[in-house]
């Protein structure tokens, strides 16, 4: 047994100690040591992949595969690379900061953290999965309890909320099926394994002629593209997490949207390499469009969750714009700003939820002069709201800088113009980051009511606390991320480069 | 060199300790960790300035000069921070003339408010919180100064702006001071984004972020050789050269928000609502100066490759430094007639930068007059504008308000307060013998190498500078003294914390001031300031012009006079009647003429409520609601067929019939 599957290992025994639970500690007490145990299973992961990737050349490491479904060439295949262990890292402290932060969640609280578990499970199961099946059979087994976790647990128009996120998230997963099975069947490799696909004609030139790669491409990209919040089909994000229990909201933004740009990096782009570099600007131009479009929304929404929602639309258009750039550098942003997004939006989340649970009010309008009232939490929302806005010293700068650098260094005018757009987003950032604080934290509190609130309990600045960290040591030493994500991207690069040459690009 | 890293790192550290401390005090101590904040802040403040002083001396004195005489740039320390493909952004300390001097300017003002904080925040709320933000300034405009490359800069120049940000909005319960330190962060932001955007047609095309250009510059044995510069290899691209002086400018933009020029000045004015010593040392003596800087570091580009563009310099400087001494004649507000008169006086920087070209002297390169003047003038202002910044602090600390209508009279309460601020207003109106004159004086002299009307044009601001200066003085030292407000309370001298700062600040200013100006009428070679910094590094004598000296002189004393005769008095007939004459220029002049209002309808009118505000509508209802209206269509749809499955069998047949008849007509024909 690779020690991979201990990832989706760890949360099937959490879900066995989870059943058998009989009191709220036992469930605290299972929880706490399975996350923290994932936690160091992906610290761990993270130390010897860097070692190893010293002295080994294969695009995965620590690779296996069992036989699950012959007739289709279905395996359950493990395997991971510099992309994928920094988003198994991610997800790790999500998890892990994400239980403490439901830790006075009421009611129903053991069958909460079973759905939160078994959607952990699928989150990680995709990341270290390179069978493209069994990474479409992880991501249904993230998307479904979503449902229930917002539908049971959420606030608001939850039940509508729910039923709209699922039915679009499920809308896309319909096209990214027909997507594997085009790939399937128009490469004729006879296999499901990205890395044997992508191998078996030498990465360019997979596809068998007259197998409809763009076809596939484009429902692949658009599949995946749902689930990371792209223009047009970002809706679901503002109405799903404005519903969602914090937790869930950090675990959704903070990692399963990042299952959409890995899946559009790992499977679209790396084993339809020609239709990318067909095809790609027509994504390129809507993802151009959610990044502004999404943080000119976010400048006038009233509510806080909502105004995060569409901060993430402007910040995964930022992802998936750098994927669409097709270059190393950019590249690297790309999944730089993953990790980064992830880490913040979470830590937006656990903040907006603990100040959701004290003032029972997200409302811009209704909130004033926090600072005063709960220092801990405001200093730290301000914290988050800075690394939103790319302040240097925090992950967002990191993650910016590299995908302006990498986008700017594409030839030609249509790159050129759409990164000078991108930039703008910079700005539009700090108005709606800054306009925030100025309303909610400072200013002198009018509702009495509120003055009497506390400050956040322990548990709740323990998984802030982890978060800052993990913000600021992203955003303080980047360079061994940056490496370590760009021995990941770089195969990929190369098969999408040597595709370039065969084929007319448009710009 | 190496002890160097500590200047950056132990604000660094003083701020993280400050700042985590201070999370925890409402439960702990009060007056004691005040103390223990202020003290830790300023010890290490203390030590910082004592390594910059040692560096400035190694460096100028002990490091032997390279054989044309300039001194060598040293690099003791360069890291790759991020690896970015072929470009790296690096992290390190660079030492030259103008760094070292920025060090020195950085470190003396810093410390000088810092010993000031304490008594002039004695008793604030968020004393330690004050402390914690004066040191995360200080420390990122350290890393700016000494910074490597264009990269570092740049995030060093986010650094402060967020710092500036914090500290403006200091008294966060206020309303003018959020929407001060939002406006100052966003108007700053707008412009970085320019820069930005340069830095990156920058990197780019010389793949490079280095000063100069890639392969040029090797850093080894703690020094960077500089090879010049050879297109063949290190541009990318012929097209390079039509591209860098759009990348230049496009950063002098990023430039000019940072230092208030026209029209990205609107920050500056309204960042005085942040405490006092904070006006005084980012938004007059070091941050905002930091434009000036970016072009002066960027300098041997510009020459080389854009020296027409330098002309976009001198007009925006030219422009900004007459509109701000017009405003700043009209203001009431104390701070706000010096942060006009500091958006003035960058201007004059700016200006002297622009005016620099080759061709305009013996040497191609060396003309250097106005890029000694404008590093020379920075220097100096910073320091006497330091010096009035915190004298004002006393004053509004004994008045309580920031109006001049309030004040008058206080030279009998005030004496220490009232000698340094008249030194500091003579050596800004550019009296000889005062730092002010040297400085300002090349400045002049280079602007009418450049042109005569840029030279009488500045006379002419010159001349304003000194007029609104004095109007300022008299209207606070002297007329009318305003018993009503003073009644209760008599105005007092501040304490000692706050009154040695000034004492130093000042006599920093005459002391430059004496040595420079004898030095400039008797040619001594050690007291000029071309010896150390100038255009090619080349050192060089300063010569007075005698003609531009004279005129420059006897219109700064004509403008004080002037003055003197307007304001001095308590009853002011001669300044009512102007104002009678022109009450419409000075209701324009007094509103700033309508530049913030222009924003507002910019932002407000056309940002928020024609693009967001549509923005968000149509997102809601057309792309919400078509996929709102594709569920509500299957909801229909079912709903129209959901009557086929009834689970009659009479129907089921009566369909089962129908449609074999059909199939039958179809086979039929």
């Amino acid at each position: 047994m690779n020690f991979l599957s201990i990832f989706v290992l760890i949360p099937l025994l959490m879900l066995f100690g989870l059943w058998v639970a009989r009191n709220l500690n036992q469930v605290r007490g299972v929880m706490v040591a399975g996350s923290t145990a994932l936690l160091a299973l992906a610290v761990y992961l993270t130390y010897i992949f860097i070692a190893d990737r010293q002295t080994c050349d294969d695009p995965m490491l620590y690779t296996a595969s069992f036989d699950w479904f012959p007739a289709l060439n279905i395996k359950y295949s493990v395997g991971v690379d510099g992309i994928s262990v920094a988003m198994l890292l991610l997800s790790a402290i999500i998890v892990f900061t994400g239980t403490f932060a439901s830790w006075q969640l009421k009611p129903l609280t053991k069958e909460y953290f079973l759905w939160f578990t078994l959607l952990s499970m699928g989150v990680f199961g995709f990341f270290i999965s390179v069978d493209m099946f069994a990474m479409f059979m992880f991501y249904e087994i993230a998307l479904i309890p979503m449902y229930l976790l917002i539908g049971v647990w959420g606030s608001g128009k939850k039940e509508y909320s729910a039923m709209k996120l699922t039915l679009m998230l499920m809308g896309g997963s319909a096209f990214l099926m027909c997507g594997i099975f085009g790939i399937y069947y128009g490469t004729g490799a006879a296999t499901m394994n990205i890395i044997d696909i992508a191998n078996h004609t030498g990465g360019a030139h997979a596809f068998e002629s007259g197998s409809l790669q763009n076809l596939w491409f484009v429902f692949t990209f658009a599949g995946f593209g749902v689930l990371g919040a792209m223009f047009p089909f970002h809706t679901w994000s503002p109405d799903g997490h404005a519903s969602a229990p914090t937790a869930v909201s950090m675990l959704h933004a903070g990692v399963l949207m990042k299952l959409g740009g890995y899946g559009c990096f790992r499977i679209a782009m790396y084993l339809m390499p020609e239709a990318a570099n067909e095809l790609g600007w027509i994504f390129l131009i809507l993802t151009g469009i959610s990044v502004v479009y999404g943080a000119f929304s976010a400048c006038v929404q009233t509510d806080l969750k909502y105004i995060n929602a569409y901060s993430s639309v402007s910040h995964c258009g930022l992802v998936l714009f750098a994927i669409l750039m097709m270059n190393q550098v950019a590249c690297t942003g790309a999944i730089l700003q993953m990790l980064s997004h992830g880490l913040m939006t979470a830590l937006f989340f656990a903040l907006i939820g603990m100040i959701y649970g004290r003032t029972h009010t997200r409302d811009v309008r209704e909130l004033a002069g926090l600072m005063r009232i709960m220092p801990f939490l405001a200093v730290c929302y301000v914290i988050a709201g800075l690394a939103n806005l790319g302040l240097p010293g925090l992950s967002g700068f990191v993650a910016e800088m590299t995908i302006f650098v990498g986008s700017f260094s594409n030839e030609g005018a249509f790159y050129t113009t759409l990164t000078i757009i991108a930039c703008t987003s910079i700005v539009i950032t700090a108005v709606y980051i800054l306009r925030l604080v100025g309303k909610i934290l400072y200013g002198v509190c009018t509702n009495e009511h509120h003055l009497a609130l506390t400050d956040a309990t322990w548990d709740e600045r323990f998984s802030v606390v982890c978060l800052i960290l993990s913000v600021a040591g992203l955003g303080l030493a980047p360079w061994w991320v940056s490496d370590m994500i760009g021995t990941g991207v770089s195969p990929i690069i190369t098969v999408i480069d040597s595709a370039k040459e065969f084929l007319y690009v448009p710009f | 060199m190496s002890y160097t890293l500590f200047i950056l790192l132990l604000p660094l550290i003083s701020f993280l300790l400050i700042g985590i401390v201070d999370l925890d005090i409402p439960k702990t101590g009060k007056v004691w960790s005040h103390k223990v904040a202020g003290l830790i802040g300023t010890a290490s403040l203390g030590i910082v300035t004592i390594l910059s002083y040692t560096t400035a001396y190694q460096y100028f004195f002990c490091t032997p000069r390279l054989s044309d005489g300039t001194l060598p740039t040293l690099v003791p320390y360069n890291t790759t921070w991020l690896p970015l493909g072929d470009l790296h952004f690096d992290l390190g300390i660079l030492l030259d003339p103008i760094s070292v001097m920025m060090l020195i300017v950085i470190s003396t003002v810093s410390l000088m408010v810092h010993i000031y904080s304490f008594g002039y925040m004695h008793g604030e709320r968020g004393f330690q919180r004050y402390y914690a933000y004066l040191s995360l300034f200080t420390m990122s405009m350290l890393g700016l100064v000494v910074a490597t490359n264009i990269f570092q800069m740049y995030l060093f120049w986010e650094l402060v702006g967020v710092s500036s940000y914090l500290l403006i909005g200091f008294y966060y319960t206020t309303a003018p001071a959020i929407a001060a330190s939002k406006k100052a962060f966003i108007v700053t932001r707008f412009a970085d984004m320019f820069f930005l955007v340069g830095i990156l047609i920058f990197g780019y095309y010389t793949q490079s972020f280095n000063f100069s250009f890639a392969g040029t510059v090797e850093y080894a044995d703690n020094v960077a050789h500089f090879i010049p510069c050879n297109p063949e290899t290190a541009l990318v691209k012929n097209a390079a050269m039509t591209v860098l002086p759009i990348s230049l400018v496009l950063m002098f933009i990023g430039g000019a928000g940072k230092s208030a020029m026209f029209p990205l000045h609107i920050w500056l004015p309204d960042a005085m609502e942040g405490p006092t010593p904070v006006s005084a040392l980012i938004h007059a003596a070091t941050m905002v100066v930091a434009g000036v800087f970016q072009i002066a570091r960027m300098f041997p580009i510009w020459i080389e490759y854009a020296p027409q563009s330098l002309s976009i310099v001198v007009w925006v400087g030219a422009f900004t430094a007459f509109y701000a001494a017009a405003v700043a004649c009209a203001q009431s507000d104390i701070k706000r007639v010096l942060a006009f008169s500091t958006i003035s006086q960058i201007a004059f920087m700016m200006v002297a930068l622009g005016v620099c070209l080759p061709g305009h002297g013996e040497h191609l390169n060396h003309s250097g007059l106005g890029y000694m003047a404008s590093m020379f003038h920075l220097f100096t202002h910073a320091m006497f504008k330091a010096c009035l910044f915190l004298g004002a602090g006393c004053i509004i600390h004994a008045v309580h308000s920031n109006e001049m209508a309030l004040m008058g009279g206080l030279r009998k309460y005030m004496p220490i307060t009232h000698w340094t601020f008249l030194i500091s207003c003579l050596a800004i109106a550019g009296i000889p013998f005062f730092s002010g004159f040297s400085s300002k004086d090349e400045i002049v002299t280079a602007c009418f190498q450049y042109s005569p009307w840029c030279g009488a044009w500045m006379t002419m601001v010159a001349a304003m500078t000194a007029f609104y200066m004095f109007r300022l003085y008299y209207g606070i030292f002297w007329g009318t003294e305003n018993k009503e407000a003073h009644a209760h309370h008599t105005p007092h001298e501040a304490p000692w914390t706050m009154t040695l700062p000034l004492v130093v600040l000042s006599v920093i200013t005459v002391g430059t001031g004496v040595v420079t100006t004898l030095g400039g009428f008797l040619h001594w070679e050690w007291a000029s300031f071309g010896s150390i910094v100038s255009a090619s590094g080349i050192p060089y004598t300063v010569h007075f012009d005698p003609v531009v000296a004279s005129v420059s002189t006897v219109v700064a004393v004509c403008s004080i006079l002037l003055a003197t005769w307007i304001y001095k008095d308590e009853k002011q007939p001669i300044a009512d009647k102007m104002y009678a004459a022109a009450p419409r220029l000075h209701r324009w002049a007094y509103k700033r003429f309508y530049m913030d209002e222009v924003y507002q309808f910019v932002t407000h009118r056309i940002i928020f409520a024609r693009v967001s505000r549509p923005i968000a509508w149509f997102d809601r209802h057309v792309i919400d609601g078509f996929f709102d209206f594709l569920a509500w269509g299957t909801h229909k749809t079912s709903a129209l067929i959901k009557g086929f499955q009834s689970g009659s069998v009479q129907t089921y047949a009566f369909w089962f019939f129908l449609g074999t008849l059909l199939l039958l007509l179809i086979m039929l024909f």
